[in-house]
């Protein structure tokens, strides 16, 4: 049960049987209930679901943000095969996160220091790992900002963020991400704060600096158009859970588990006339009380005895997996069509 | 001290039938969540001592606070040398019984403070309120009141005013409502703005709401938790601020009582009678120190996000403790669960 | 930069202005000095003399105008008690204040940044529960009260300080251990607070992401945000402190500060006197206005100075 790296040996990211727990005043809160999966070189995973799925805890997860409440409760994470926890692994850990794994933030507005200049924020990452003096870190984060299209790079470095729009904050931080020029970069849901305009261009540059740096990237959004023009796998999932994996063209053409089938089917499409939108009924479970067996089951128009029991994540063509009983069966009547490929 | 015990089944029930929680079922849930917090709880019993204290004085206290007895001059309290049932915690100077005087001087701390806070509070919320609807020059006047009431050399001209007009309880009172309602202004204000701003009271106002319904329907609830955390903390600080002025002998005059002034007579005998400023002082503090902790308990009760910390972190501790009794237990826990899913 | 400190003591002027009014009001309207500073034995022809002598029997407008140009010429009139110009008392008094003031306020800020942080860091560990004792303690115990414990204790019973009185650095330690307390209490629980939600924003966050040191991130990153509201805190500790708050902590120390002046001129009904005291840290608190809004614009620089 794992999504398979299609890159040849150790993969440069590892998550196996993740489970993450929040302890909150209403019961124990299971928000990622044994997640696996693994990134190779390269590689670009999208990773889609709707809010509280359990997206962006595994990022979280991955970069030793789960704070209390939360814990991680068992698995494993690791990076070219070196496990991240425990005593040891944090320790290598903390010399990895922000060199070699790099990560960008939902809200730009928010995620910089708003009374350190931009300098000092980029600066300090290359004299934390790459030993730079000041002057070197200075000029190197000049050319970063160059390198993410800010003009007037010298001017801007000694500016606060106050003084930079949502977008340009946005390429600050893409900016202090590659750095260390990073091997992977999560970044979650990169664009969602921002203005549609700004939007395609941050994702633009994204797949620009993917090309130019070789960077393997995870890109968690609940945007499929997103993924569809980036990703060349996804990993979508549901309640805590990968519920469906595989290449990306692939799962958006022939969708096997009805909850990506649901998710396709509400997404609004430009080349197709239609009078409403569509939605899957209901709302995810709660995770304090898991259900029993497959957690989209009352959901499911499919659903029936064999749901009692929780499916498996299972190979249901080389390079794909889902998690159902009845895979690829059509769950709702209207006919599917994949989000647009650029 | 009594502390309402949660009543489970009735209450909750009728909760559920009717949607809008009962006075009782809030009564009840603020024991409950009061019960929770053992400092607050008895930050909240000694409160409701100390008021039981000063409406009940004259039925408490053994004599009456401005008798002298020359005979019976600086006695200690009765568990010294010396000291006698008669007088529990001694007399002073003038014969006068400290108890009396300590559940006497509650009166003058308590009345205070209360009405301190009430006017200044009601003079503040109104203008704050004004300010924060009205906008324009209104608010701009207003707050510029505040602001350079804020830069004045706040306590000397208190000095300066209360020893023009002469000393008295009513005098104290006027002069710390004057130097205290901006507070309130100045939050009411910040608020009012904030919550204006909110889609919901915009949406409020554009389909016609009344004025006085988006501010008493959409505006007042945002105010209260705040206000009460800020009434509560100014309330501290008058009780303080009465004790000092007392203390300076610009506040309550004898032949009345008052803790701050009880301090101030001891003062010269602290080398022989340490009692007479002790037990004045203790009372203080003690009240201080009651109402702190339970305004510490409301604050972190109204905020949702440190009550969640507070709860993660008691079961944090709870489940290290319990891993180093025995650490077998968490592993086949973990397995358990693992199996489940 | 200019512009708004021209502003600023625009604003300052405003409120000196507006001390002279209140005093004027209080002094001459609603008392009546010759009431206050002669004794109840004068005669009626002293009374008529010392009304004439400070302006009594002239019209009210003319007497506020004689009022704000004496203000204005720094001429507060001769203090009665001490028989010499009243400024000249204030100004031998003030540095007392000022270094009471300086070593109490020290002591707090010094202390509150580092026992605020670490508490926040570890809630619920050792220094985090004293930090709350201290601060609940320190907000909960009435100066005076705490201040004439001390000297019970320390100067009295153990003989290790002096009771009061101003000299050498010895004599510093109980007035300014007891200036401090309040100040403490309330800056060190400011930062253990403020730490707190620093630490869970957004920004600190991606400083961990980016492989940052934890000190860095606590002592940069955290601490740098935490100094916006606690310089405002701390300046207004120390505007408290000048506009009257030491008058408790002299008072029990016999001090011989502006505030100790301040009492001693309202038990001699010494009203030119206690005006010169308003009237110059009026003047003070205005000059100290303006220098923390630079302080502000340094550590912040989401405020505009314009």
């Amino acid at each position: 049960m794992s999504v398979s790296a299609n890159s040849t040996g150790t993969p440069l990211l590892e998550v196996e049987k993740l489970k993450v727990e929040f302890d909150t005043r209403r019961g124990l809160v299971q928000g990622l209930r044994g997640v696996t999966l693994s990134i190779g070189r390269g590689e670009t995973l999208g990773v889609v679901g709707e809010s509280g799925s359990g997206k962006s805890v595994t990022a979280q997860a991955v970069m030793g943000l789960i704070d209390l409440p939360g814990r991680i409760a068992s698995g494993d994470i690791r990076w070219k095969g070196r496990s991240l926890l425990g005593s040891d692994g944090e320790r290598y850990a903390r010399d990895i996160r922000g060199k070699e794994v790099a990560m960008v933030f939902q809200d730009p507005m928010t995620s910089l220091n708003p009374v350190l200049k931009i300098g000092t924020q980029i600066g300090e990452v290359l004299e934390r790992h790459l030993g730079m003096t000041r002057a070197q870190a200075r000029n190197r984060a000049e050319e970063l900002l160059a390198a993410v299209g800010i003009s007037a790079p010298g001017r801007r470095l000694d500016q606060y963020p106050h003084e930079f729009s949502g977008g340009m904050r946005q390429r600050v931080m893409i900016a202090m991400a590659i750095a260390c020029e990073p091997e992977l970069l999560i970044a979650d849901e990169p664009t969602t704060a921002l203005d549609v305009t700004i939007q395609a261009q941050i994702l633009e540059l994204l797949a620009e600096l993917q090309q130019s740096l070789g960077l393997s990237v995870v890109l968690i959004t609940h945007d499929l158009g997103v993924v569809a023009g980036l990703c060349h796998r996804v990993a979508v999932m549901y309640a805590g859970q990968i519920i469906e994996t595989g290449l990306a063209e692939d799962v958006f053409e022939r969708p096997a588990h009805p909850y990506t089938q649901g998710l396709l089917r509400s997404t609004p499409r430009l080349d197709e006339v239609s009078d409403r939108l569509v939605s899957i009924e209901g709302t995810p479970p709660n995770l304090v009380t898991p259900p029993e067996g497959c957690s989209f089951q009352q959901r499911c128009p499919l659903s029936g005895e064999a749901c009692r029991k929780a499916p498996k994540l299972e190979h249901i063509r080389p390079d794909a997996e889902a998690a159902c009983w009845r895979p690829s069966v059509p769950a709702w009547a209207t006919p599917l069509m994949s989000p647009t490929f650029p | 001290m009594a502390i309402p015990m949660p009543v489970t089944t009735p209450v909750a029930t009728a909760r559920n039938a009717a949607q809008r929680p009962t006075l009782l079922s809030r009564l009840d849930e603020f024991g409950r969540e009061l019960w929770q917090d053992k400092l607050g709880t008895l930050g909240f019993a000694v409160i409701v001592a100390l008021l039981l204290m000063a409406i009940l004085a004259p039925l408490l206290a053994p004599y009456d606070p401005a008798a002298q007895s020359v005979i019976s001059r600086l006695k200690p309290p009765a568990w010294l040398p010396k000291g006698s049932w008669e007088h529990i915690l001694g007399t002073d100077h003038l014969g006068r019984d400290v108890l009396s005087r300590v559940i006497y001087g509650a009166r003058a701390s308590l009345l205070v403070g209360v009405l301190v806070v009430l006017f200044a509070g009601s003079f503040g919320v109104v203008l704050g309120l004004w300010a924060g609807f009205r906008g324009g020059r209104t608010d701009s006047i207003i707050m510029r009141i505040v602001d350079v009431q804020v830069a004045f050399p706040g306590l000397l001209l208190i000095l300066l005013v209360i020893s023009v007009i002469g000393p008295s309880m009513a005098t104290m009172i006027i002069v710390l409502v004057v130097t205290n309602w901006m507070v309130y202004a100045r939050v009411v204000r910040g608020i009012v703005l904030s919550v204006r701003q909110t889609p919901y009271v915009e949406a409020a106002e554009m389909i016609g709401c009344k004025t006085s319904r988006v501010i008493f329907r959409h505006i007042l609830p945002n105010l209260t938790s705040p206000l009460l955390t800020l009434g509560i903390l100014e309330f501290t600080n008058i009780v303080l601020a009465e004790a000092a002025l007392s203390f300076l002998g610009l506040g309550v005059q004898p032949p009345a009582t008052s803790w701050g002034l009880d301090v101030a007579n001891g003062r010269d005998y602290i080398f022989v009678a340490w009692w007479l400023i002790t037990f004045p002082g203790l009372s203080i503090a003690t009240t201080v120190l009651a109402v702190n902790l339970f305004a510490s308990w409301v604050r972190v009760t109204t905020d949702p996000q440190e009550r969640e910390k507070r709860f993660a972190y008691q079961r944090a501790k709870l489940a290290a403790r319990r891993a180093r009794r025995s650490p077998q237990a968490q592993s086949s826990e973990a397995k358990s669960q693992g199996g489940r899913s | 930069m200019g512009g708004f400190l021209l502003r600023r003591i625009g604003q300052g002027l405003l409120v000196v202005i507006g001390v002279t009014v209140i005093v004027f009001i209080a002094t001459r309207m609603v008392g009546d000095p010759v009431k206050v500073m002669l004794p109840l034995s004068a005669t009626d022809a002293q009374r008529a003399a010392f009304a004439q002598q400070i302006g009594l029997d002239r019209p009210i407008a003319t007497q506020f105008v004689d009022f704000v140009s004496d203000m204005a010429r720094l001429d507060f009139g001769d203090s009665l008690w001490q028989r010499r110009p009243a400024l000249d008392v204030v100004l031998e008094r003030l540095p007392n204040t000022l270094k009471l003031i300086g070593a109490g306020l020290g002591l707090a800020i010094l202390l509150s940044l580092p026992l605020g942080a670490i508490a926040a860091l570890r809630p619920g560990g050792w220094v985090d529960r004293t930090t709350v004792f201290v601060g609940l303690f320190g907000l909960s115990l009435p100066q005076f009260w705490f201040g004439l414990l001390m000297i019970v204790f320390f100067a009295v019973t153990l003989g290790w300080l002096p009771t009061s009185g101003m000299g050498g650095a010895r004599y510093y330690i109980l007035p300014a251990i007891t200036l401090a307390l309040p100040s403490l209490a309330r800056l060190v629980m400011l930062v253990r607070s403020s730490m707190i939600d620093e630490l869970n924003q957004q920004y600190v966050r991606t400083a961990r992401a980016k492989g940052l040191h934890f000190k860095r991130v606590v002592m940069v990153h955290a601490m740098r945000n935490t100094l916006v509201p606690f310089v405002t805190l701390a300046g207004w500790e120390l505007i408290s402190a000048l506009a009257g708050y030491t008058v408790v902590v002299e008072t029990v120390f016999a001090w011989p500060g502006l505030g100790l002046t301040a009492m001693q001129a309202i038990q001699k009904s010494d009203l030119f006197l206690l005006q010169a005291i308003v009237f110059t840290v009026a003047v003070l608190i205005v000059v100290i206005n303006v220098g923390l809004d630079v302080i502000y614009k340094l550590i912040d620089p989401r405020i505009r100075l314009a």
